[in-house]
């Protein structure tokens, strides 16, 4: 069938924020899919909030709105648009849910929209735990027994029924806070309490634990025809217990025989044909690893993180082929695009082995609660491809960037087996490395699979890797070990440290004894077609299949997976290059192994590698390539971190040299350049002993800005007060001597301003100038930015462009620079540069309507800004106000402090753009998920040193009618200024404490900045987290504050009586 | 680790790890094909189809969960070696029973790991499928090129055929399935339905037959050329006015020959699990398992009494025909998967069904 004929106008909703658990797989996907349905002749309206994807960039579709995701913005939109059709399985549980809400209320059917892809009561039935139960007994599909309870009593009850383990569900809790896997009648009753507690509305869901059962998953596609399709099916190493977005996954399923496979496939083909999905769903399993009974855990009616993981598993787009037919197409009328020979109405067959690991956020957040359980917690993942597990697993390691080549820790190297053992009932996430740790001493597999029910099939492979260990050791330069290794996946740089030599030594060697990878192709077919897809990956084989072409090259580094800090803004920018190149006549090739995200989409470069990014893995790729240089400035830090190396081993790197990159990351060359050039910087030392950092910060002047060189488990930059915090923070968390020296800064508290520019080696040009709205000290990437600046004249804006000019001119900048400064007291200082591309070039090139990472691009090819028709200077700002807001995603990460400090925490971004500031901060705010509230009560708890300002912003909440709870020194300084307050006691200092208070629902917003008094900060830890768990608006800066009060402000009356 | 090597008729030699039987003397000759199954590889081995084949297995990660006693499709692996990139020395299932390396070794099966699958795979896509030998490693040249120079026979069928009838009692309908190396699955097919299934040899005579007093015919799957048995072809001519008939692969193959039409050999066949076939009269596409080097021919069916009913979506051949008068129909692939999916075991429903009319 073709594209339903009443089909013009379509309209496609985004997922927004990233936020854990909902990532750049939707950017994929939602690009993806808007590309297909254009193909098909359909006008296509798109709708997300957020800036820092392809999917919105202008040229994507063909009406762009970067508004909230909100049922109300929508609506505007489809006023406006009147689109004919909606497709809301692209933009996952955002999208469907607003979906529903949008149907449920009559809108749809009230402006004639037809909802595409998905019909509403399969959302629900897919969604309600309790209609998907009753499908499944419906049509016969087993799900674990389980019971709504909202006693203790009837949680025994059921569980005396069924016995132990059980599961329980804590119902509309975020972050599964209060449930838990219990094994006897203790935990029963401990989770049971906690997560009817946890509950609001006093319920938990007791289900009977399957813990250990293999985890497995299908990735199904249903047209309206009734044609059904598996594109794959993975196996999770972790079993169920371990949510599969936290789980190390194999695709396609290893230790599945052919029966067990086809009864979990014939089972999600009824699934995906009862719910009458047209388009993508997910089907995840759980199997019993001694039997053939298995049971159906869940189901997503749309995409979703694992089907971006299938589709670049396998090579087959999901979310391309889902969306056309949302549209009405059929899969046998639609060309597989990869073999273009054959039809998308078939199973892909793959002849390699795919291995995803997630990145977890805990070098971040080193204080969270690291065990791994029904709540996700990664932040991004990675994949890597081989023809055999042990080779594709150790690639997924190299490519965490954890700082690891291996499948080893180096600080569980010398750990003894209990303390091991320990560590892997914990089941964190460094579990993998212990495990192979313990393996390495000794330790039977059936003792580790005894602990973590991982499959002996896996063990076995992380032994295969231990034996070769031990061969490599053992056998000297040994040119058939070292082949054997390779082929088993084994890195120079673990070869090297056992050899006692350096990396390119191993190279050298493995050169000259003809030992090079290879290079494969992702075919969809495993070879059964004649394909050229420009998909490859490298091996350890005979046959290489790059197809040779005589065009001149260029290498763009990605930036791995995605982690706090460095996000989907450097995909968003590679993907700009990756345009650049091409159309300056260049071939561009991609090397990235980050499977979510649009970069490693086959179809947006002319090649794409799928590799670790690490100096080999990289240099093999030129190696075979010979491009005439690596670009490495868009990748983020992954990828300037490789400049060097790779520069050392004769690549040329395109872009600022890598002399220059080292003079803006080198703190001492640095210095000396904004000397040379008489711009200030915060004063700072670096000090080597705890001693010495006491001597001179006095000197300095607190407060100061301490970060170490080294940290134990994460960077922990702080800001200290006095001498006794310093004292505190050095012991607490650094490690200092002479090898691991502290920097310490004077901390400026005031405006923070960011700048990018561009600069082709002569001409800068500046596109824009930001504001932040909290002042510095609190991370650049956790603030929200203001274009243009609001509250900043123009004498300092001048300053701020003449600097960056001057200083990009010194760096003799090719492409991207990202400058940050503070203004103190009326002067401005220079924070920290990034010869790089950076967070903010989406946000900055949307908003100014300058494609920044693709006129850098060019001018990296040499060709001058001035003949891109831009120019020496800044451009002038726009006639609106556009605002970028961070989002958080506080309430996945139990024990995360949420307070904002120098350390980046947020996980992603919204923009809220509007004629005046107060209307965009609005919009960013919502977008973000703020519920801002209209009136009601604050509950405040101010530092001393923040009491005069607070008093002052309160006291503008009071006159628009809200009221106040304090804790004693706020609500004093609040009576002396006249502003009624009741006071309200610390945790356990009375019945009704600040902890009942928030609990009682009565609170509409907190307003808490952090204190280091030990005791007390711990309270404020608690009600903070409490905060989080429970949904509600806490800010820790004044400044966020301030906003959110003038946006309130805006919008409401002043309650004056005569 | 014991060396191994294999020889195309090209002349291309792969040498790597004897995963199988050990030839420590002697050579094995079969037809080279690949086989792009993830899962399923127990059930393949044990195909009495792959009779005088060499299986190369695409995906690179075979033997994982081992062998277990209820997936074997026939008593006796007829096929003449397995290749593979890796095969593990054990398995990791509940219902492992012993190595991929034991039943290689068990069942005289030659086996070979460690080499370039892939590449393995493109070249018979390309060159088309072609004779193999494995030989020990440092087997001599002239006999390498001796072993290829012979030729395979065509008495595939009759090997791999039971020599006498069976009767596997059921109180359904008496449906007599002829063996042309028929796979396990059909019969537990049948029976799983109530049939009452007597399996007769491939040459049983039509008397024979008949004597059973059949209510329906199954033809199955069987290896080699179908242009190898003329025999059978008047007999089927005869069963298809006498009796509502189905047909199996080499079956479908036969009864297209029976009735006029022919058949050809394909370039390197479908051997797989996603391969799509269209059901004209439903408009609908199934997975479905395959293993076929043959197919009949799409022109030759003009001047016959038979109707296409199902086509493959990538290569359009002919994946089902039926007859215009008769209660009779066939399909190219297996219904009965073992391995593969599902979708189609509805046939047998279809076939018992037209019985019941
Ligand atoms: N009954 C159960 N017993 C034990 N673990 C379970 C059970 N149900 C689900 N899980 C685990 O919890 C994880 C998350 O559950 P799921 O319903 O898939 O939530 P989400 O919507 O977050 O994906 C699963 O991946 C599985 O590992
Ligand atoms: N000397 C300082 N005075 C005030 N704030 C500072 C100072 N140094 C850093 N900061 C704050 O810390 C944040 C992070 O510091 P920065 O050097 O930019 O590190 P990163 O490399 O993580 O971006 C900045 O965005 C700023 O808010
Ligand atoms: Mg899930
Ligand atoms: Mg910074």
């Amino acid at each position: 069938m073709p594209v339903h004929p009443h089909l013009k106008k379509v309209l496609v909703i985004g997922s927004g924020p990233i936020v854990i658990g909902q990532a750049a797989e939707f950017d994929y996907s939602g690009t993806q899919a808007v590309k297909s349905l254009i193909e098909e002749g359909l006008e296509v309206i798109l709708v997300n909030s957020n800036p820092a994807t392809i999917m919105t960039d202008k040229e994507t579709a063909h009406k762009v709105y970067i508004e909230p995701l909100t049922k109300e913005f929508l609506l505007k939109i489809i006023h406006k648009e009147k689109p004919d059709g909606i497709v809301p399985t692209l933009g996952g549980q955002t999208a469907l849910n607003l979906a529903v809400k949008l149907e449920e209320e009559g809108h749809l059917k009230r402006l004639g929209v037809q909802l595409l892809g998905c019909r509403v009561d399969t959302i629900q039935k897919a969604e309600d735990r309790k209609l998907f139960k009753e499908l499944m007994q419906e049509i016969g599909e087993p799900v674990p027994e389980s019971r709504i309870v909202t006693t203790v009593e009837e949680a025994q009850e059921f569980t005396a029924r069924i016995g132990f383990p059980v599961i329980i569900r804590p119902a509309y809790t975020l972050g599964g806070t209060g449930g838990g896997i219990a094994s006897d009648e203790t935990e029963l009753i401990a989770y049971a309490t906690s997560g009817l507690a946890a509950s609001p509305i006093q319920q938990c869901l007791i289900e009977r634990s399957i813990a250990g059962f293999k985890e497995v998953e299908y990735e199904v596609i249903r047209d309206g025809n009734d044609n059904c399709i598996i594109v794959c099916n993975m196996e999770n190493i972790d079993p169920v217990g371990v949510h599969t977005g936290d789980s190390i996954v194999i695709a396609p399923s290893q230790t599945l025989s052919d029966k067990e496979y086809q009864i979990l496939r014939t089972s999600a083909l009824k699934i995906i044909r009862s719910l009458k999905i047209e388009g993508g769903c997910n089907v995840q399993y759980a199997m019993d690893p001694h039997s053939f009974m298995y049971y159906v855990i869940e189901v997503n009616p749309r995409v979703s993180r694992s089907s971006a993981l299938a589709s670049k598993a396998t090579g087959y787009p999901i979310a391309k082929i889902a969306a056309k037919i949302a549209v009405g197409l059929t899969l046998d009328e639609i060309i597989n695009p990869v073999t273009k020979k054959t039809f998308a109405c078939f199973e892909p067959a793959l002849d390699y082995v795919v291995c995803k690991i997630p990145r977890w956020p805990f070098d971040k957040f080193v204080k969270a609660n690291r065990r791994l359980g029904t709540q996700m917690k990664a932040t991004g993942e990675v994949m890597a491809l081989g023809r055999t597990l042990e080779e594709s697993l150790l690639k997924a390691v190299r490519s965490l960037e954890l700082g690891v080549y291996h499948l080893e820790l180096p600080e569980w190297k010398n750990k003894t087996i209990p303390e091991m053992m320990i560590k892997i009932a914990g089941q964190d996430d460094e579990r993998l490395f212990v495990v192979a740790e313990a393996l390495r001493k000794g330790v039977t597999a059936k003792e580790i699979h005894e602990l973590t029910r991982i499959d002996y099939f896996f063990l076995t492979k992380i032994q295969n890797i231990i034996a070769m260990e031990k061969k490599i050791e053992s056998a000297g330069k040994s040119i058939d070990v070292i082949r054997d290794a390779k082929r088993m996946g084994f890195c120079d740089h673990y070869i090297s440290k056992v050899w006692k030599c350096s990396e390119e030594d191993v190279y050298n060697f493995r050169k000259a004894n003809n030992i090079l990878p290879v290079f494969k192709m992702v075919d969809t077919c495993a070879g059964e077609f004649e394909s050229s897809t420009p998909y490859y990956y490298s091996t350890y084989e005979k046959e290489d299949e790059v197809l040779e072409s005589t065009k001149k090259k260029v290498i763009v580094l990605g930036s791995g997976p995605i982690r706090i800090g460095q996000g989907i803004e450097f995909d968003y920018a590679t993907v700009h290059a990756i345009d650049a190149i091409r159309s300056m006549g260049y071939e561009a090739i991609v090397i990235n192994n980050n499977p979510e995200t649009v970069s490693t989409d086959f179809n947006i470069s002319d090649r794409l590698y799928f590799e670790p990014l690490t100096v080999e893995d990289v240099f093999n790729v030129v190696d075979r390539e010979k491009p005439i240089g690596v670009i490495v400035q868009f990748g983020g830090q992954t990828a300037i971190n490789l400049a060097e190396p790779l520069a050392k081993r004769g690549v040329k790197i395109l872009g600022t040299s890598t002399d220059d990159i080292d003079r803006a990351e080198d703190r001492k060359r640095f210095e000396e350049l904004l000397r040379s050039l008489n711009i200030a910087q915060p004063l700072g030392i670096t000090v080597t002993s705890i001693d010495e950092a006491v001597e001179k910060s006095a000197h300095l002047g607190f407060p100061v800005i301490v970060r170490p060189s080294y940290v134990l488990g994460g960077r922990a930059m702080e800001i200290v007060y006095n001498e006794h915090e310093l004292l505190d923070y050095m012991s607490r968390a650094v490690q200092i001597n002479p090898e691991h020296p502290v920097l310490i800064d004077r901390y400026m508290i005031g405006r923070e301003m960011e700048v990018d520019a561009i600069c082709d080696g002569e001409t800068v040009f500046i596109p824009g100038i930001m504001e932040h709205i909290e002042k510095a000290g609190v991370h650049s990437g956790d603030s929200i930015a203001v274009y243009p600046p609001q509250t900043v004249g123009p004498d300092l804006l001048k300053i701020l462009s003449d600097t960056t000019l001057s200083i990009t001119r010194a760096l003799n900048i090719k492409g991207l620079i990202n400058l940050q400064f503070v203004i103190y007291h009326g002067e401005v200082f220079v924070l920290e540069v990034n010869p790089r591309s950076s967070r903010t070039i989406p946000f900055l090139s949307k908003v100014t309507g300058v494609p920044m990472a693709k006129i850098a691009t060019k001018a990296i090819l040499g060709e001058s800004i001035i003949k891109q028709g831009y120019f020496h200077g800044t451009l002038p700002p726009k006639d609106f106000v556009a605002v970028k807001a961070p989002v958080f995603s506080f309430a996945k990460l139990s024990e995360v402090e949420i307070a904002l400090g120098p350390e980046m925490k947020s996980t992603g971004e919204v923009m809220g753009k509007d004629k005046i500031f107060e209307k965009a901060l609005h919009k960013a705010f919502v977008a973000a998920g703020v519920i801002i509230p209209d009136s009601g009560t604050i509950l405040a708890t101010i530092n001393d040193l923040d009491k005069d300002e607070a008093v002052r912003i309160f006291k503008r909440f009071y006159e628009i009618g809200f009221d106040f709870l304090a804790t004693e020194g706020t609500a004093k300084a609040l009576k002396a200024a006249g502003i009624p307050v009741r006071t309200v006691a610390r945790i356990g200092e009375a019945e009704h404490d600040i902890i009942k208070e928030i609990k009682s629902g009565r609170v509409a917003l907190i307003v808490n900045t952090i204190s280091k008094s030990k005791n007390v900060e711990s309270d404020g830890f608690k009600m903070r987290r409490i905060a989080v768990e429970r949904g509600l608006l806490c800010l820790t800066s004044l400044d966020t504050t301030e906003a959110l009060l003038k946006t309130i402000e805006r919008n409401t009356y002043t309650m004056d009586s005569l | 680790m014991k060396k191994i090597k294999l020889v195309l008729e090209t002349g291309d030699e792969y040498v790597g790890e004897s995963i199988g039987y050990d030839i420590d003397n002697i050579f094995s000759l079969g037809e080279l094909v690949f086989n792009t199954s993830m899962t399923g590889y127990q059930e393949i081995l044990s195909d009495p189809s792959y009779c005088d084949q060499m299986v190369v297995m695409t995906f690179p990660l075979i033997g994982n969960y081992g062998v277990n006693k209820d997936d074997f499709e026939s008593l006796t692996p007829a096929l003449k070696g397995f290749v593979v990139r890796e095969c593990p020395p054990e398995g990791s299932n509940w219902r492992n029973e012993y190595s991929l390396r034991e039943l290689l070794k068990r069942f005289k099966i030659p086996g070979i790991a460690g080499l370039d699958t892939r590449e393995l795979t493109k070249k018979i896509r390309n060159k088309g499928v072609m004779k193999a030998v494995l030989v020990p490693e440092n087997y001599p040249a002239q006999s390498v090129l001796a072993a290829l120079s012979r030729s395979l026979g065509n008495d595939q069928i009759e090997r791999v055929s039971t020599k006498n009838p069976i009767h596997f009692p059921g109180e359904g309908k008496r449906i007599i399935l002829i063996d042309f190396g028929y796979k396990k699955n059909i019969l537990r097919s049948l029976l799983k339905r109530n049939c009452d299934v007597v399996v007769v040899p491939w040459n049983a005579s039509l008397e024979m037959i008949q004597s059973y007093r059949p209510q329906g015919i199954l033809l199955s799957n069987g290896p080699g050329n179908p242009k190898d048995v003329p025999q059978v072809l008047p007999v089927i001519k005869e069963l298809q006015t006498l009796y509502p008939m189905f047909s199996i692969c080499m079956g479908h193959q036969l009864f297209a020959l029976a009735n006029g039409a022919d058949t050809e050999k394909l370039k390197f066949g479908h051997r797989g699990a996603n391969h799509p076939v269209k059901d004209l009269a439903l408009g609908k596409v199934f997975m479905s398992s395959q293993n076929h080097g043959y197919s009949v021919t799409n022109q030759s069916i003009n001047n016959t009494e038979l109707e296409i009913t199902q086509i493959n979506i990538n290569d359009t051949t002919i994946e089902g025909l039926k007859h215009k008068k008769l209660p009779a129909f066939s399909v190219q692939y297996h219904p009965e998967a073992c391995p593969g999916p599902e979708d189609t075991g509805w046939l047998f429903d279809d076939f018992l069904a037209t019985i019941r009319n």
